[in-house]
Formats: C-alpha cells, sequence, structure tokens
C-alpha cells in the first residue's frame, strides 16, 4: 500500500521536463496519470528514485484540429477523450476505446500517452492507435522524431521510447466520408482489462465497396497488433455478413497468443476472431450511414 | 406476539446510517491515539519452508523503528492461535501468531516490526532478511492424502486432520433397492471474503489501570477478549475489546487472529499503543478462506422420483492451520445435506486435510451453501436423468406442513416450513411454463436460455450451546433511564447488519415509544454483558429474543409500578403509547415517564419491588431455526463467448416474522450476488508451488454492478416456533441459496449440447469450450 | 525531501509540507484527520478512497498528494452544507444503500459526480457509473435506487428554482 521514497519534480514545461529526464536518466519514471505507475509503487513492484510529474505542462493537454488531422497531447485524460465533441464528430474510435477504459475514476485521471507508454498488452488504446495509424511524437533535447504506431509498440511493456525521451502528442486523420469505426471488448472481469479488444475502421469507395479497413487488435498478443491478413481479405470487397466472418477467421493468424488465468490461447485468438467480426460488422453499419 | 404493530414489520431507515454517509463513523483504521506506533508484519513467500535465520539488525536501524520481533521473541510468552471446533481424534497442530521453525502457507507472518509512522515501518519490514530452505509443498487435498505427499505437519504423518461421519436411516439397504442411482463429482470452490475493510488492530495498555484495550474489526468481541486474555496470560478482567465500526465480516471476522494477540503484545511490551492495519494484499493471503471441498454424491431413487438415500464424501481442503471454526464447517455441510427434502437415509464421511494453505474457515453461509449446491444440482440430475420437471422432482419429495417439526436423518429438526408454497409462488412469478415454451423455441434458433430452480433450506439462529463449540444463546440488557430513554446492550455484534435499528424497533413496539427513544450499543466488552456475537443468521433470532426477553421482564415491573401508582392490580395496566392506563379505563392513565420515574425516586414501591428498570436476559435457544426459500434464475448464454447473461432473477424467501423488510431485502440482494459471484466468477487459485495467484483483485473477480442484475423479491412468511418473536434469521439466506439456481439454470440452457454439469465458477471460456466440443462431435 | 502543497478541502484552504509519496488519501486521514475517506485496497479497483478532484471522481489511493497541489478536493465530511444532507445521502439512507458503510463515502461521491454531469441516469448509466466501487454487502440494488431517488429529488429541485 505505501511506495517506497523518492524524488519529485512537476516541471512546468516541456524544456524543464526533457532537462529532467536527461539529468536523472534511467533513477528517473515519468508520472503521467499514475494509474498503472502507483499501484506498482504501491506493491511494491517498481521503486524509481525520481519521479518526473509531467501534470503540470498544460501544453501536453489538449484536443484540436490541425486541418484533417487530430492531434492530442500526451496528458490528455481518457475522461477528455471519451467525451470530446470533436472526437466523437471526426474520429470516434479512440474516444470509444477511451469509454472502455477502467471506470470513471480511472478515466478521470489515466492518460493517453500514459497508457501508451506503458504498453501494457491488454490495454485498450492500443488497438485503436493502431487501426487510427497514428503517428506518435516523441521529443528530447536531441531533438523531435516521429514514429508510426506500427512501430512504437515494440514488445511486452516495452515501446520505441529511448532514454531521455517524452511522448508528447499523437497525431492521425479524421474520418473521411463513407468511413465507420467500432471499437468492442472482452472485459477480464476482475481488472476490466482487455482479454480482447478490436478496433476496426472501415473505408468505403464511392460504389459502397471496401476501399480499405484498418484492424487493431490488444490483449491477445504480448503487444497489440494489425491484423493486416483479415485487412487484405476485405478490400476492394463489396462487405456482407460471411465476407466478413471469412476476413475474421484470419484476426489472429501468425499470432502467438497470450495465455493466462484469465484466458488460454485457444481462446483469445477465437475471440480475437468474434470480436473483430463484429466490430467490423459494427463499423461497417456506421460507414454505410455516413454515406 | 404482536398482531398489529407500529413499529415491527415496517421499513424504517437505519438508525446507523447518519455516522456512516457522512463519514462521521469510526472503523479500527480511524483511531488516532497519542504516541501511535504501527506494526508492519513480514510474511513468508513460500508456501513450506525451514526457516534457518532471520537477520533484523538493519531493519532495526531504519529511521523511527521502535521493535522487531520474531517467533523466537515470542515463544513461550504468546499462546497459540485457538481452534474452538472440537471432533473426535481431530489433530490439532501448534498455530504459532510468528512462525517458529516453519512456514506453511504463503503469507504465514513470520516476524513484525513497528515504527513511528506506517510508511517507517513499511520500509523497515522490507529489510528483515529470513533465510529459507524451501521445501516441497503439497495445495491439492487429494493429493495430500497420497502415501508418498509432502507433511505439512511432519509430528501427524499424515495430511488427514479429521475423519468424521454420520448415518442415519439404512442408507445401504435403500440403495440396494433403488431403481436408479445418479451420481457426480462436484468441487465447491475455494473463495475469498473480501470484506472491504480489511483487518486491522489497535492495542493500548494503561499500566496504571492495568488495563489493555484491544480495537479489533471482529465479529466476536467478547470470544476474542477470552481469548486474547488467554494467549496473553493476562486475566480477562484486564482486557477490554472493542469492535468498532466493523466494515463487513461475512465470517472472515468470527475468529482470533494471531496478529491480535500480537499486536496487544507489543503495546503491552512498548507501553505504547500500537496499530496495525492489513493490506488487501495479506487480506487475500491471510485472513481466512471459504468452501473448499470435493464432493462424491450418490443418491438412491425410485423410478418416479421419489429419493430414497443420499450418500455423499466430502474432501475439505482445510489449509495449513486450525483457525477458530475451520475443521467444524464441512460437518454443516453433512447435517444441511439433505436439504429441503426427506430423503429417509444418509451417509456422510468427511475427511479434513491439511494443505500449504491459508486455512479455510466460515464464510458467509460456512458449509451450507455447500450442501445445498449439492443437493440442489442432484435434484436437477435426478430430473434430467429421469426425464422428470426439476420443479415436479421438488415438490414431490418437500416434507408437507403437517410434516413439521422434521426431523431428518442427518439428526437436525427442521422447525417449521411450506416449501411448497415459496416454490410455486417463485414459478409463478418468473412465468414458469412460459419459459420453458421460450426455451424450446429459443434452442430451435441456436439461443441458450436456461432456468434454474434452487429450493433451499438453512440451519441459522446458531444455535442450541449443546450443538455450537462455544455457546450459542445471547445476552441482552435492556435499560429503561430515568428519563424515559432506553438503552439496549446487546452481545450480538452487528456490522452492517442494521440491529441498532431493529432492535429499537422491537422495543417502540414492546414498550410504545419510538426508534429514537432508543439506542442500541454493542461492540463493547467494558458495556455490555457477556455475549457471543454476530454470526451464523443469529443476531435477530437470538440476540433479538434476548432483547425481547428482558423486554419482558421489563414491561412486568413498568406494570407493576404503573398499578402501584394506579392503585389497581397489575393485570389491569396495558402499555399504551407513552403511557400505562387502566384496561378499558384509557383516561386512567400514567405517563410512561411518570412510571420510570417512580421507579428510580423511590419513594413509593410496591412491596419486594426493586428500585431501578434495567433487565438482562441470556437467551438458550432449544433448536436452530429454518429458514427456506426457492429462487429461480434465468440465464442466456452466448453461444460465441460462453458469456453468462442473467435475463431475470426471483427470490422467493422465508425467514419467519421480519422486524424490517427494508433490512432483509438488503440482506438477501447482497447474498445473492455473494452467491453469483461463487456461480460466475470467483475461485481462489493456487499453483503446484502454494503461490495465491489469484492474489489481489486485479485477478479474484467480485462482482461489480454491471455484472449483476435486479432481483425480484419476496417472501412467504413462516413464523418460527423456536422463539417467542417467531423470527428465523437472513444474514445467508442469499448465500445458501443462490448459487445453485444461477449454475443450474446455466447447465439448463445447455441441455441441447449434452453435459451434465459444470464446475464453478462457470467462466466463459470453460462454457465456451462445451460450444467447442460439440461441435467437434 | 518535503514538498509544500496547498489545496482546497471541502472550502478550507490548507498548507502542507508533505513527502513526495504520501498518497492523497494518507494526507486526508493522517493528516487532515478526514477519516470518512476509506481505504480497501492497493490496486485502484475498490473505489473506497473515491474523493472529488476538482468537481472529478477520483480515486485518493493512486495519486500522491503532490499531484493535487492547487486542487479543490470534497471529501464525504464536506458533502453536507449547513446540516443538511446532500441529496445523495438521503438516497442512501431512504433506499437503505448500505449496510457496514466502508464502501459507503466513496460510493456516495461516485454518485454525486454521475449525477453531476448526467442528471437523468437510466438504470444502466448508474450501474456503469458506480462499476469502479465494489461492495461487498448490498447487492447493488438498493445502491442504484438510492442514487435514482437522488435524481429525482435534485430534478424537483431545480425545477423549484427554475
Amino acid at each position: 500500500m505505501i511506495p517506497r521514497g523518492f524524488d519529485y519534480f512537476s516541471p512546468q514545461t516541456l524544456e524543464e521536463a526533457l532537462a529532467l529526464v536527461a539529468e536523472h536518466g534511467a533513477e528517473a519514471k515519468l508520472l503521467a496519470g499514475g494509474h498503472s505507475l502507483l499501484p506498482m509503487m504501491k506493491l511494491r513492484l517498481a521503486a524509481p528514485g525520481v519521479l518526473i510529474d509531467l501534470g503540470r505542462i498544460s501544453d501536453l493537454r489538449a484536443i484540436r484540429e490541425e486541418g484533417e488531422q487530430i492531434v492530442i497531447g500526451a496528458m490528455t485524460t481518457h475522461a477528455e477523450i471519451e467525451k470530446s465533441g470533436l472526437l466523437r464528430r471526426r474520429a470516434p474510435l479512440l474516444a470509444e476505446a477511451a469509454a472502455e477504459i477502467g471506470d470513471v475514476q480511472v478515466r478521470n485521471r489515466g492518460t493517453l500517452g500514459g497508457a501508451l507508454a506503458h504498453a501494457d498488452p491488454a490495454a485498450d488504446y492500443p488497438a485503436a492507435v493502431l487501426a487510427l495509424d497514428a503517428e506518435l511524437t516523441l521529443v528530447s533535447q536531441r531533438g523531435t522524431r516521429t514514429v508510426a504506431a506500427q512501430d512504437f509498440f515494440v514488445d511486452l511493456l516495452t515501446t520505441a521510447l529511448e532514454p531521455g525521451e517524452i511522448l508528447t502528442e499523437i497525431r492521425f486523420a479524421a474520418d473521411g466520408p463513407r468511413t465507420g469505426s467500432a471499437y468492442l471488448k472482452l472485459h477480464q472481469p476482475a481488472s476490466g482489462f482487455a482479454i480482447v479488444g478490436v478496433a476496426t475502421r472501415v473505408q468505403l469507395d464511392s460504389k459502397g465497396k471496401c476501399e480499405a479497413t484498418a484492424v487493431g487488435v490488444t490483449g491477445v498478443a504480448p503487444k497489440a497488433y494489425r491484423a493486416t491478413q483479415v485487412e487484405r481479405a476485405l478490400k476492394g470487397k463489396a462487405l456482407n455478413e460471411r465476407i466478413i466472418a471469412q476476413a475474421a477467421g484470419k484476426a489472429a493468424a501468425g499470432v502467438e497468443p497470450l495465455s493466462d488465468l484469465h484466458a488460454s490461447a485457444r481462446y483469445r485468438k477465437a475471440m480475437a476472431e468474434v470480436f473483430t467480426r463484429r466490430a467490423l460488422a459494427l463499423a461497417l453499419e456506421r460507414a454505410r450511414r455516413r454515406q | 406476539m404482536m398482531t398489529k404493530t407500529r413499529w415491527v414489520g415496517k421499513p424504517l431507515k437505519r438508525k446507523e446510517d447518519p455516522r456512516l454517509i457522512q463519514g462521521l463513523a469510526h472503523y479500527v483504521d480511524d483511531l488516532a491515539l497519542p504516541g501511535l506506533r504501527y506494526a508492519a508484519i513480514v510474511r513468508s513467500p513460500h508456501a513450506h519452508a525451514r526457516i534457518l535465520g532471520i537477520r533484523f539488525a538493519a531493519a532495526l536501524e531504519s529511521p523511527g523503528v521502535v521493535a522487531v520481533l520474531t517467533g523466537e521473541d515470542i515463544r513461550g510468552k504468546l499462546g497459540m492461535v485457538p481452534v474452538a471446533a472440537d471432533l473426535p481424534e481431530l489433530k490439532v497442530p501448534p498455530h504459532p501468531p510468528l512462525a517458529l521453525d516453519k512456514v506453511r502457507y504463503v503469507g504465514e507472518p513470520v516476524a513484525v516490526v513497528v515504527g513511528d509512522s506506517r510508511y517507517r515501518a513499511r520500509d523497515a519490514a522490507e529489510l528483515v532478511e529470513v533465510d529459507y530452505e524451501p521445501l516441497p509443498a503439497v495445495t491439492n487435498p487429494e493429493k495430500a492424502l497420497e502415501k508418498n505427499s509432502p507433511l505439512v505437519h511432519e509430528q501427524f504423518k499424515t495430511n488427514q486432520a479429521c475423519l468424521w461421519k454420520l448415518e442415519g436411516g439404512f442408507p445401504d439397504k435403500a440403495f440396494k433397492q433403488a431403481h436408479r442411482i445418479v451420481r457426480q463429482r462436484f468441487t465447491n470452490q475455494r473463495l475469498i471474503p473480501v470484506a472491504m475493510e480489511p483487518r486491522g488492530v489497535v492495542a493500548q495498555y494503561d499500566a496504571g489501570e492495568e488495563l489493555l484495550t484491544v480495537w479489533s474489526s471482529t465479529q466476536i468481541p467478547h470470544l476474542l477478549r477470552t481469548q486474547i486474555a488467554a494467549m496473553l496470560g493476562v486475566p480477562e478482567m484486564r482486557v477490554r475489546v472493542i469492535a468498532p465500526e466493523v466494515g463487513g465480516g461475512f465470517g472472515s471476522k468470527l475468529n482470533v487472529y494471531g496478529e491480535e494477540a500480537l499486536v496487544a503484545h507489543l503495546a503491552m511490551k512498548l507501553g505504547r499503543p500500537v496499530k496495525w492495519i492489513e493490506s488487501r494484499r495479506e487480506n487475500f493471503l491471510s485472513t481466512i478462506h471459504g468452501r473448499d471441498q470435493i464432493n462424491e454424491v450418490e443418491v438412491a431413487v425410485k423410478r418416479d422420483g421419489t429419493l430414497l438415500a443420499l450418500r455423499c464424501r466430502i474432501v475439505a481442503d482445510l489449509g495449513a492451520y486450525h483457525q477458530l471454526l475451520t475443521p467444524a464447517i464441512p460437518t454443516l455441510t453433512g447435517l444441511l445435506l439433505l436439504g429441503a427434502y426427506k430423503i429417509p437415509a444418509v451417509k456422510i464421511e468427511y475427511v479434513g486435510v491439511f494443505t500449504n494453505k491459508m486455512a479455510t474457515d466460515a464464510y458467509r453461509g460456512a458449509g451450507r451453501p455447500e450442501a445445498t449446491f449439492l443437493i440442489e444440482r442432484m435434484m436437477d440430475l435426478v430430473a434430467m436423468e429421469l426425464k422428470q420437471d426439476p420443479a415436479e422432482i421438488r415438490l414431490k419429495n418437500f416434507p408437507q406442513p403437517k410434516d413439521f417439526p422434521y426431523a431428518t436423518p442427518t439428526g437436525v429438526i427442521y422447525d417449521s416450513g411450506d416449501y411448497a408454497a415459496a416454490l410455486k409462488k417463485a414459478l409463478a412469478q418468473v412465468g414458469y411454463k412460459k419459459l420453458r415454451q421460450e426455451q424450446k423455441r429459443l434452442w430451435k434458433q441456436g439461443r441458450y436460455l436456461g432456468v434454474g430452480l434452487s429450493s433451499y433450506v438453512e440451519i441459522c439462529a446458531m444455535g442450541p450451546s449443546s450443538q455450537m463449540p462455544a455457546g450459542g444463546w445471547e445476552s441482552a440488557t435492556v435499560r429503561i433511564e430515568p428519563t424515559g430513554k432506553v438503552t439496549v446492550l446487546t452481545g450480538s455484534s452487528p456490522h452492517g447488519q442494521g440491529q441498532e435499528t431493529s432492535f429499537a424497533q422491537l422495543v417502540a413496539e414492546e414498550l410504545g415509544l419510538t426508534p429514537d427513544d432508543v439506542i442500541v450499543i454493542h461492540g463493547d466488552t467494558k458495556a455490555v454483558p457477556y455475549g457471543i456475537g454476530t454470526f451464523g443468521s443469529r443476531a435477530t433470532a437470538v440476540g433479538g429474543t434476548a432483547v425481547y426477553l428482558s423486554l419482558q421482564k421489563l414491561k412486568q415491573k413498568l406494570t407493576r409500578m404503573a398499578a402501584h401508582l394506579l392503585g389497581v392490580a397489575p393485570e389491569q395496566v396495558v402499555i399504551g403509547e407513552g403511557e400505562l392506563f387502566v384496561k378499558g379505563k384509557p383516561r386512567q392513565a400514567k405517563k410512561f415517564l411518570e412510571v420510570v420515574q417512580a421507579a428510580y425516586v423511590a419513594k413509593t414501591l410496591p412491596p419486594g419491588f426493586e428500585p431501578g428498570l434495567e433487565a438482562t436476559s441470556f437467551f438458550e435457544p432449544s433448536n436452530f431455526t429454518f429458514p427456506f426459500g426457492t429462487h429461480v434464475c434465468v440465464v442466456e448464454v452466448e453461444r460465441e463467448t460462453g458469456d453468462v447473461h442473467i435475463r431475470r432473477y426471483v427470490a422467493v424467501d422465508d425467514c419467519g416474522r421480519v422486524i424490517n423488510p427494508l433490512l432483509v431485502d438488503g440482506q438477501v440482494h447482497g447474498g445473492i450476488v455473494q452467491s453469483i459471484g461463487q456461480a460466475l466468477f470467483e475461485e481462489a487459485v493456487y499453483d503446484e508451488n502454494g503461490q495465491l495467484v489469484t492474489g489481489e483483485l486485479m485477478d479474484y473477480a467480485i462482482p461489480r454492478a454491471w455484472d449483476v442484475p435486479r432481483f425480484e423479491t419476496s417472501r412467504t412468511v413462516t413464523p418460527s416456533p423456536v422463539n417467542p418473536m417467531g423470527v428465523k434469521g437472513v444474514g445467508e439466506a442469499g448465500t445458501i441459496g443462490a448459487t445453485p439456481a444461477v449454475v443450474n439454470a446455466v447447465v439448463d440452457a445447455l441441455r441441447p449440447l449434452g453435459i451434465r454439469d459444470i464446475a464453478m465458477p462457470l467462466k466463459r471460456e470453460r462454457l465456451w469450450e462445451l460450444f467447442q466440443k460439440k461441435r467437434a462431435r | 525531501m518535503a514538498i509544500r502543497i496547498a489545496v482546497k478541502v471541502n472550502g478550507r484552504a490548507q498548507v502542507h509540507d508533505v513527502e513526495p509519496r504520501l498518497l492523497l488519501v494518507h494526507y486526508l486521514r493522517d493528516v487532515l484527520s478526514l477519516t470518512g475517506t476509506h481505504v480497501g485496497c492497493e490496486t485502484s479497483l475498490c473505489g473506497a478512497c473515491t474523493v472529488l478532484l476538482d468537481g472529478q471522481a477520483v480515486k485518493s489511493c493512486t495519486l500522491l498528494a503532490v499531484q493535487a497541489d492547487g486542487a479543490d478536493i470534497t471529501t464525504i465530511e464536506g458533502l453536507a452544507r449547513d446540516g443538511q444532507l446532500h441529496p445523495v445521502q438521503e438516497g442512501f439512507w431512504e433506499e437503505h444503500g448500505l449496510q457496514c458503510g466502508y464502501c459507503t463515502p466513496g460510493m456516495i461521491l461516485a454518485g454525486v459526480a454521475l449525477l453531476n454531469e448526467n442528471p437523468n441516469p437510466s438504470e444502466a448509466d448508474i450501474r456503469r457509473a458506480i462499476a469502479g466501487n465494489l461492495c461487498r454487502c448490498t447487492g447493488y440494488q438498493h445502491i442504484v435506487n438510492a442514487i435514482q431517488s437522488a435524481a429525482r429529488k435534485l430534478k424537483q429541485k431545480s425545477r423549484k428554482k427554475s
């Protein structure tokens, strides 16, 4: 229940934060919403010597449009994303995923950046961020670089973030016309994390055929992934229940599913298929409504 | 009892709530005392290991630390953790508050660190280094009974802790004559009680007064006082135990834990008050668990569905040590195993087994949910095998109202009941026939609707002292104060059940007052006469009866006093609202307060009348009570995921006469949800090394608000003849009745798959697997 | 390393030097003696420690006191105004929305936060809004009733005002 002692800094600007990160190196942990880090510290599974709290850097907490792009600051909370009118209107997928995270209290404190940087294999956002082809902005004193979501998630609890780097924002294209999306999830009943979470986007062409789909899957493998075989199987097709069901059968193709107390690999694989099918069907229905 | 009532039977809001809804109540951790020190406990990470040495110099030097104690420091100074259960040839291993020489389960206390803040105590606890020689552990009770198993307690040369047998009627003969024998093996999985408030203890020693005060989150302050005094070797009158506000118990605080004596010992040794508050992690590891039985059941039936006999072997995993009632719990399973049915013969064998796990003990229902689960599952299997309706098979085998009191071959006497009435009411409410039609229709569409029944009876109001390990009576003192207000001192120790309200209703009813005129004091051994406590659905039926009996004594005194003042015979005096008057002459009256004051001022007393208005009663029940009812659960199982959706839940309960229906509903709802937890979600899982895999709320799912439906509850009322108020008790009805209703519903839904049983908890994947197997075939 | 924080708790300004690792719940309980906020787990799952931070429901066991610097905090002790219970408190009392009372402060504050945002919640909305608060006693039904009753009262009140 009680974390070990640490030194605490609460920089007011990103520059200050970067300087602190550079100074304290591996000893330091960034504190965003703290809803993964603090429980681990309380159970003494983590004991950083220094905490750098990003909570006072107001620049990191915003949702805005830049032309056809949506930009979200890393310190934006799940609740802000869930309730954002802008997102609901222009790119609802991330908001839908945010609404499925934990509970009200967790969503009020947990942040997008914190969740992405933690890269829990059962977290909800990674599926959506992958399906949105989002780009993540990583900043250090050495400079700024942009990483595609695909390249950001490296392995279990491991990301492309390098020492000294801070994830500052993510950006992705707003939905065009004839585009629908959906995030559906099977909850682990104790923790509320995803046993399987599937984020889908379906974009139809002017004739109503599938121009492109994106399927992000979380909970199944050590890291969230894009179900590219599903996507390929749908491209250019006139979508219907049967075609979607067939394609969804490949939702876990080439993936070594996790197995734990809450679900076996076999079950995860099967649920990846079921939830991919359902999420695709829902996204399709929504895409048709936006024609 | 009373026919037309003013207070009894009314849904009054609770007197205890204003402090609870404003954050003004005081639980153990809310106590602040000058000079308070904090204890943190070092626990074993091994399920079974020899302690080779403990190094704690660094901990002792850590800032703010005032003491570090290990088992060696208390050897011979602090007695063993007690067990009150008494079975023939029960093996009772020594159970020290801090491990000596060996640890036998993960979470066993090994050392304690005391510091000047909870943060610093926790820091120092981490610096205690224990050298262990890990030993092979055994976590499966059936394997523990095998010859080559590691031994939890070497001195016994076996892991079998006890063997208990019960036989009634002529079971073997009945099995020979049966047309059919239905058999099934079940598991009542291990559960974790998870009271929302973890355990906690504060102790303070006043050297001048020679008084040790212990605040503990307990259900049994008086029994705890006796046991702490014994463990410390201190005379009992030098110990005061206070159960302050207690944040839920469910049996997990019906116990005496090593920490309670240890913290008291520390307070005496250090001359400072000491506080220990359990973390949730510790609560999972080292507060008692519940259930954990493997059951092989067989019933002998006639072709028409009449039950002839039941046989059962119970292998109960008791864990590494006995807590207060550990080995006694499965005997309750035995006593109740025939459920609500007239079964003339029975044979039960219960084997208690030591394993390298936390002790099991009383968790809400304590042995009886296991029994109900077994018999209610068996009733459905009998119906299935005989191709009869599960409702019909139950109706056929119920004892009839004229059969009560009904003596079962297990040796208990069911007090009163009309089991068929409750079943029929439940079926009518749920629309049983229509549901069966809908089920057939949906099956054809590949949808899986199921209806599950559970017609339970339970053994409550614990109980006649002859049947209880440490007294089954309860005490109550009722004092009418000189101001005319009433103080009730009860030996019951409510922690959410609401007796501050229901007892006040009782007093108001009997004395012609209002509940606002009454306060109910409990949980303080200095204030309250010796009592037993709150568990086994006993507070109202036993504790409330003690209050009722004291009230009768006071009514007698009041009427005598009033008669004296009015110049009439006592038989002519009636108690009205706020006054006592002469029967038939309501204007010839004395105010209640006037009568009370006359008894205290004592200027003129009736001959032989003792001044004052205080009465104490110790109610010894002649029997348990036997609440009953029928629950019906309607589920739909999702084929693709195995998800169970509870569509409806109808509960008809009979707990005898009701004092406050709002409280009864609350008890029923809460019990049902714990039952749904067992049926669908909950299971304490140890791996083969004895690590508790479900060691946190992250991995052990207790139901949340969105997991459960709205319940449709109603009642029948069959008064109990065991006590003058006719109350039976309701604290455990939900947990005893509901689990099999849910499981029966799910098994019923999956009948087209040709299965007959599914192991609890009915996790999605387990059900999904059944659909896969069917598809593969 | 102690850090100065200034917060407003139940309308009163507080300034304290705290260790950075001090959890907000322990700050409230041990430093300010506001013991109505309870601790039920260490993994942010039970919700017993729920308070309002700048009007939003948060779990005070998963927040450092230093993170709350500058915030306006409402605990269960600050909910009643001038001796008048908040309608959600009244609802819990009238509908028997509590038994042992341990989860109750957090549950009430979760209910308050819900109704501030959604004065007209469905039963499903309510069950979703309190999914982060565990109760082992009530089976939740009376809690749902309590919040529904509070919603009705609040609506009547706002109607009277307008």
